[in-house]
């Protein structure tokens, strides 16, 4: 079925409001404005090469990926017992899943940080419980927290749509064939929801890569990432090239890396289908 | 019932969009941009101005002068008045972004206090009108800080390890360990700003974090015991919780100001004058003065005002107090330098 | 087992709803300062009705929302129809573009969208803030749908054309319908994301059109106005409301429930 025709719009848009805009930030990063006008150098590269540049980006890298691998340990279960038949209303409690995202971003981060602080919500109750206060916010763990609570939806969405429609007899006839329920998780449920999961980890992993805000706020400002890094040099130092730069070698970590993750799914499209 | 949906929902959309098209064209009054900081006016205030004037007022708010200064010196946008602080006002205008106010139009001007006027970033005073003003200190705990607080050193006092909040800004912060160290705020020499970011380094363990306006929920909440705070939002905190108190170091401080000012790109410049000649009126600024609950520059507003607030230091400090202050400087080129100290601190 | 699943599910609704709790608390504050709770009060409801710029900030930002994600979707699951039907390497470089607006950080599809926009003379509004919504919506609308054509069986549409049906209705019939539940999840996702985002949107209005993210982040150097917390407990309990009248609605007929329950 050729059906290409149909992405054409979609083309024509992304060329339209995202090669254009792209072209122009890669022209940014390899460019200098000097007194005389603008002049070629690779200069903004080299620089982010520098130690305290790649250390920031590591981090960013590192919270990103903790923040995934938790979202989709939690998120998986919740998606399987999502399209199981455990609740009459699925519709409904996918609703209420993505309704708390629509209250403002900064307000539900600063929610947290009322349950999170020295004398919070969670250490007032650990006190009444007679056990020491915890040091929660400002801290990595606060920031994965807060990466983790906003990015959640988006692992379990796709992961559940694509399960919802698994065909139900074929786990029967699994079980009826003998394997038992971690079996039949792992050799039929599993790889049927792969293309889910795949799209899930995507839209986790690469914005929690460049978010700012949470690590600005429940981090304390303490743990620059990339984002911040980014944004600094947009707003604060006017230095539009080598923010630039910074973003477009971020671009290409992040693609090839998921390249990776899109390879392993191909060798399995198809393969679980029959 | 599926297929239905999104057709029902198309239409009542293109619907609402014919809405939002039309009430755009159904006015035919001057319409007055007007690009101020989120929630820093009386809001009473611009429907008092429509009426008495018949010009609309589209009110757009910002959360800092870069995200203002990019969004104006990109020309997408056509505001008449803005209400950026004293360095970008400097930036502004050395970038011919600014048109010269007509004072004509704007008689009020004359409430403004002399000492306020011909500063720094406006020597001609010919670009800007005071809007608020004040300066940087520190609140601290009564109960929690047992010494008279006189000095920017107490922020590198190994006592209150994890107990100090420093503010997320980059000027602000290498501000502070620039005058501990009894420079300049504005300072451009390298060795100077080395200083400062090995001091602040130094710090860095000992800061619980480095905040933004979550600063005055920390500081009333008593989880921590020093923080960097404006004096407006001192004057507040202390309200709030007893237990605080205000100080401005013995090394000096930052002296900051908000004012009004007409970008190039305004059409009505004349309707623009009359609405920062509003601004000014007695009865008008002492509202906005008495919602921020900022300093107001303002001659009128200071008698109108609660005496016990004219005479709590930290929102009406003594005249002689402030002639050490430094009011930031547009950094220019070396911005980037600052940024550079900056990243390296929080990388460390 | 059952009650296991029961309890892991009610967790993890307590995690996502106990921010919300404490945000709907603090709009009963007296006092504007979460560290303080001086006293039940209902003023920051009125404030907010009196407040003209939030109000019209919120029709903005409903409006941007639903024309963004609907136009998204379908501008998008048209897309991710053909890019599925596409060569391997073809395909990838489609999709490598797809991920660029997921990718890229917020401030630089927000600058570079304006800069587009003003370089073209496009005047920045409404109409600028909407390209720009749809064009971060539509990689995740395509990231919903794609796993769900993968999953698709194709001799599904073949046999439906052999038994004599045209392309499009083969189309409307059978893949549409074995689709849906990735559209709905791609547009509830482009919903979302259209709600909660401030620095593109920031970067690509103009003057006089705000939305609420707009206005709240711009009152970070003040502290946010409780008035925001008001808001944000009346759409939630609006949205609550609407919730239970659809259930009660689809509840209330028997075959209707069975046959919505199958195009989930």
């Amino acid at each position: 079925m050729k059906k290409n025709w149909l992405s054409y719009p979609y083309l024509l848009w992304m060329v339209l409001f995202v090669f254009f805009p792209l072209l122009l930030v890669f022209f940014y990063s390899i460019t200098d404005r000097t007194g005389e006008g603008l002049r070629f150098t690779l200069a903004h590269f080299r620089r982010f090469m520098e130690p305290i540049y790649l250390k920031v980006l590591t981090r960013s890298v590192k919270l990103a990926l903790i923040s995934t691998v938790l979202c989709l340990m939690l998120g998986y279960p919740m998606a399987m017992i999502l399209a199981g038949n455990h609740f009459k209303r699925k519709n409904i409690m996918i609703f209420l899943f993505v309704v708390p995202m629509w209250m403002n971003f900064l307000l539900r981060t600063y929610a947290w940080m009322t349950l999170l602080e020295r004398k919070g919500l969670i250490n007032t109750f650990l006190s009444w419980l007679g056990l020491n206060p915890l040091n929660l916010l400002y801290t990595e763990e606060a920031v994965v927290l807060g990466m983790v609570y906003n990015f959640l939806p988006f692992m379990v969405l796709p992961i559940y749509s694509v399960l919802s429609k698994i065909d139900k007899n074929l786990i029967e006839a699994a079980g009826d064939l003998g394997a038992n329920q971690f079996t039949v998780f792992l050799k039929v449920i599993l790889p049927l929801s792969l293309p889910g999961v795949v799209s899930g980890i995507t839209m986790v992993f690469m914005p929690a890569v460049t978010t700012f805000v949470i690590s600005r706020l429940l981090g304390g400002g303490q743990f620059t990432l990339i984002g911040n890094l980014i944004e600094q040099q947009f707003l604060y130092a006017g230095d539009w090239s080598f923010g630039s730069a910074i973003s477009m070698v971020m671009m290409i970590v992040i693609l090839l890396s998921t390249s990776v993750i899109t390879k392993y799914e191909k060798e399995n499209e198809g393969g679980g289908l029959w | 019932m599926v297929k239905k949906w999104p057709i029902l929902l198309l239409i009542t959309l293109v619907l609402t969009t014919v809405l939002t098209l039309s009430s755009c064209g159904q006015d035919n009054r001057v319409v007055l941009n007007v690009y101020n900081w989120g929630d820093y006016i009386d809001e009473s205030v611009i429907n008092e101005f429509e009426k008495k004037y018949n010009i609309r007022v589209n009110y757009d708010t910002f959360s800092t002068n870069e995200d203002m200064y990019v969004k104006v010196k990109s020309g997408g946008s056509n505001y008449d008045v803005l209400f950026p602080s004293d360095y970008t006002i400097e930036r502004m205008v050395k970038e011919d972004m600014l048109l010269k106010l007509d004072y004509n139009n704007i008689p009020n001007a004359q409430y403004i206090e002399e000492r306020f006027k011909h500063l720094d970033y406006d020597p001609q005073n010919e670009y800007s009108v005071p809007y608020m003003w004040g300066t940087v200190g520190i609140i601290y705990n009564k109960t929690m800080v047992h010494e008279p607080v006189t000095s920017w050193r107490i922020l590198w006092d190994e006592k209150y390890s994890k107990q100090i909040l420093m503010l997320d800004s980059q000027r602000d912060s290498i501000g502070v360990a620039l005058k501990m160290l009894g420079y300049s705020m504005n300072t451009l020499n390298l060795e100077e700003l080395e200083a400062a970011k090995q001091a602040l380094i130094k710090q860095k363990p000992l800061v619980l974090a480095y905040v933004g306006d979550d600063v005055k929920d920390k500081m009333i909440a008593g989880e921590a015991s020093l923080a960097v705070v404006w004096s407006g939002d001192a004057v507040y905190m202390k309200w709030e919780n007893p237990d605080l108190e205000f100080a401005l170091p013995e090394e000096a401080s930052n002296l900051w100001f908000d004012a009004m000012v007409i970008p190039k790109s305004s059409k009505h410049q004349t309707e623009a004058e009359t609405f920062i000649n509003f601004m000014c009126d007695p009865e008008i600024a002492f509202k906005n003065a008495d919602y921020i609950g900022y300093s107001s520059p303002h001659r009128e507003v200071q008698k109108m005002i609660d005496p016990e607030l004219l005479a709590d230091p930290t929102a009406y400090p003594a005249d002689a107090m402030l002639e050490s202050y430094d009011i930031f400087h547009d950094l220019g080129e070396y911005l980037k330098v600052y940024d550079r100290i900056w990243t390296e601190i929080k990388a460390h | 087992m059952k009650l296991l699943k029961r309890c892991y599910a009610a967790l993890i609704y307590l995690f996502l709803y106990a921010p919300i709790l404490i945000l709907i608390i603090f709009s009963f504050n007296a006092s504007k300062s979460r560290a303080n709770w001086s006293g039940f009060t209902l003023n920051w409801y009125f404030e907010l009705f009196k407040d003209r710029q939030i109000m019209k900030a919120l029709y903005n930002t409903v409006v941007i929302a639903l024309l963004s994600s609907v136009m998204a979707t379908i501008i998008g699951t048209a897309a991710a129809i053909g890019i599925h039907n596409m060569k391997k390497l073809k395909k990838k470089l489609v999709m490598n573009l797809t991920y660029i607006p997921v990718v890229n950080p917020d401030i630089v599809t927000g600058l570079s969208l304006m800069l587009l926009f003003v370089f073209t003379k496009f005047p920045l509004g409404l109409f600028s803030l909407l390209l720009a919504h749809i064009t971060f919506n539509l990689p995740y609308v395509i990231l919903s749908v794609l796993p769900k054509l993968k999953q698709l069986d194709k001799n599904l549409y073949e046999a439906a054309l052999d038994l004599g049906a045209s392309p499009l209705h083969a189309y409307h019939k059978v893949i549409l319908p074995e689709i849906m539940p990735g559209i709905i999840t791609g547009m509830l996702l482009a919903f979302t994301l259209s709600v909660d985002d401030f620095v593109i949107s920031f970067f690509t209005t103009g003057s006089g059109v705000s939305t609420l993210s707009i206005i709240i982040y711009s009152m970070a150097r003040r502290g946010i106005n409780p008035k925001i917390n008001a808001l944000s407990t009346l759409l939630f309990l609006t949205v609550l409301l609407l919730l239970i009248i659809v259930n009660l609605r689809t509840s209330g007929n028997g075959a209707n429930k069975k046959r919505s329950d199958l195009k989930w």
